[in-house]
């Protein structure tokens, strides 16, 4: 019979690296990501499963990291926004947001990039309504979000035509010029 | 914030799962996707002495569809049930999956922890109870179905005795003779996607022509239960579907209501948002009947 406290080991996987922990089982999944493994690009915004900063991929799926027991990671994949800039080089969706200033104090940011990860993997052209829909849960107090609805947007066309965004930048910049 | 100390046990089945929860005792609770209990436990209002996890219980994820008869896991994801095949055939279904919180929760919560918690706002039990339905439990005296109107008892409160929980969801949809159709609507309004609906409001309805044959209204959020609106039902059975009838059946089905003013709207503004909710469900339920493709989602307002 455990006791209240005890520690439970767990093996994850996160941002393709593997950790083996034993943790108290009352820690929650974003603790675990910022404490325990100190990638705190995921955010505590709310606490309450209300505002979606903390927002990362668990097998694939976005949730609120602030709402999961890390346990429920056990045996499973995280992706957290330290996962997505590769050697150096923005994530398209990153870059999508840097180039529509989709953010201001940032804060919210992770947590909307993570969000635009699961519906684009889902759904790689999506409609206005459904880039509204898919970012309900998210909230930004700075940007009023028609920034961010144009960045997904934009990654999204960007992703279809297979331009790597700087090309793209680039070939804007010298038609501006 | 965090949930205060507790003991972890893992199930491997729901068997083993419910022996485990009739011996712990009473301050134990089942943990399912946590969408309702981790929130409540980090505001320290539940604080269980032992959590007995059901996520590594396998095969208890899935949507079965076989003719009239859909079948669920109590641990299938409202997600995964938006993106069924059932939820196609169904509409309803999908109505009412695809707006249950936000894409974050819908992720993660499950039909069976969703009707477990009884929440009287919650969002299935208004749907299923327009179909005949069933709740497959599994306790620690064995199996035994239970319909979804005797499952629902009270506000947070339902049939399920200690130890036991949810196995599987039933939903059957009437059977219908050839010259008729049938189809239904959910739909809910509510602030944002990441609260429950101030009001909602689902419709099935079996239609030959333009004459309503059989009816089955039902509304959310306005009341300790969902509520059975069965005077509504009644006034749309056996009676030609024009504007008349369908505001007659709105109005007995907002009388049926017993809305509480709290921070979501007053009791009045919950009843008259209730019978416009029925209003637009039977309308929207009567051109999917006809065949016509509508889209329904959550509408915050």
């Amino acid at each position: 019979m455990p006791e209240a406290g005890d520690r439970v080991a767990i093996r994850v996987t996160v941002n393709g690296k593997r950790h083996e922990q034993e943790i108290e089982p009352r820690q929650l999944l974003v603790d675990y990501l910022r404490e325990t493994l100190g990638l705190t690009g995921t955010h505590i915004g709310c606490d309450t499963s209300f505002c979606g900063a903390c927002t990362v991929l668990l097998n694939g799926a976005s949730v609120k990291s602030c709402t999961v027991l890390a346990v429920h990671a056990d045996q499973g994949e995280v992706t957290t926004v330290e996962g997505l800039a590769k050697d150096g080089e923005l994530h398209p969706i990153q870059q999508a947001f840097k180039d529509h200033y989709a953010l201001q104090c940032g804060y919210c940011t992770p947590g909307l990039l993570m969000s635009t990860c699961h519906l684009l993997a889902r759904n790689p052209s999506p409609t206005q309504r459904e880039i509204r829909k898919a970012i309900a849960g998210n909230c930004c107090r700075c940007t009023g979000y028609q920034n961010v609805f144009d960045a997904i947007a934009d990654a999204a066309k960007r992703a279809a035509a297979d331009v790597p965004p700087e090309a793209e930048r680039a070939a804007t910049s010298a038609g501006e010029r | 914030m965090h949930p205060g100390r507790f003991r972890y046990h893992r199930a491997a089945s729901l068997e083993e799962a419910a022996t485990m929860l009739q011996q712990l005792g009473d301050e134990a609770r089942p943990l399912a996707g946590g969408q309702s209990l981790v929130p409540l436990m980090k505001l320290r209002l539940a604080r269980p002495t032992d959590l007995v996890d059901l996520a590594f219980v396998p095969g208890l994820s899935y949507v079965r569809h076989e003719r009239d008869e859909v079948r669920f896991g109590a641990l299938t994801r409202h997600a995964e049930i938006a993106d069924s095949d059932a939820a196609a055939r169904f509409p309803i279904l999908h109505d009412c999956a695809a707006g249950i919180g936000d894409v974050q929760v819908r992720n993660r919560g499950t039909i069976g922890g969703s009707l477990a918690e009884a929440d009287p706002s919650g969002d299935w039990a208004p749907v299923l109870l327009t179909h005949a339905t069933e709740v497959r439990c599994v306790g620690p005296g064995g199996q035994r179905t239970v319909p979804l109107r005797e499952f629902i008892l009270d506000a947070y409160t339902t049939a399920l005795g200690p130890g036991e929980l949810v196995r599987e969801i039933v939903m059957r949809a009437p059977p219908h003779a050839s010259d008729e159709r049938i189809g239904g609507a959910y739909i809910a309004a509510k602030r944002c996607a990441q609260v429950y609906a101030t009001a909602s409001a689902a419709a099935r309805l079996t239609l030959a022509g333009d004459v309503c044959r059989d009816a089955a209204i039902s509304l959310g959020a306005v009341g300790l239960t969902a509520v059975d609106a069965t005077e509504a039902a009644e006034a749309l059975r056996g009676r030609t579907l024009g504007r008349e009838t369908i505001e007659a059946a709105a109005k007995a089905a907002a009388a049926a209501g017993d809305p509480q003013p709290d921070m979501r709207g007053s009791a009045e503004y919950k009843r008259v948002l209730a019978g416009a909710l029925v209003k637009r469900a039977i309308e929207i339920a009567a051109r999917r009947a006809r065949g016509e493709q509508v889209e329904v989602s959550h509408e915050y307002a």
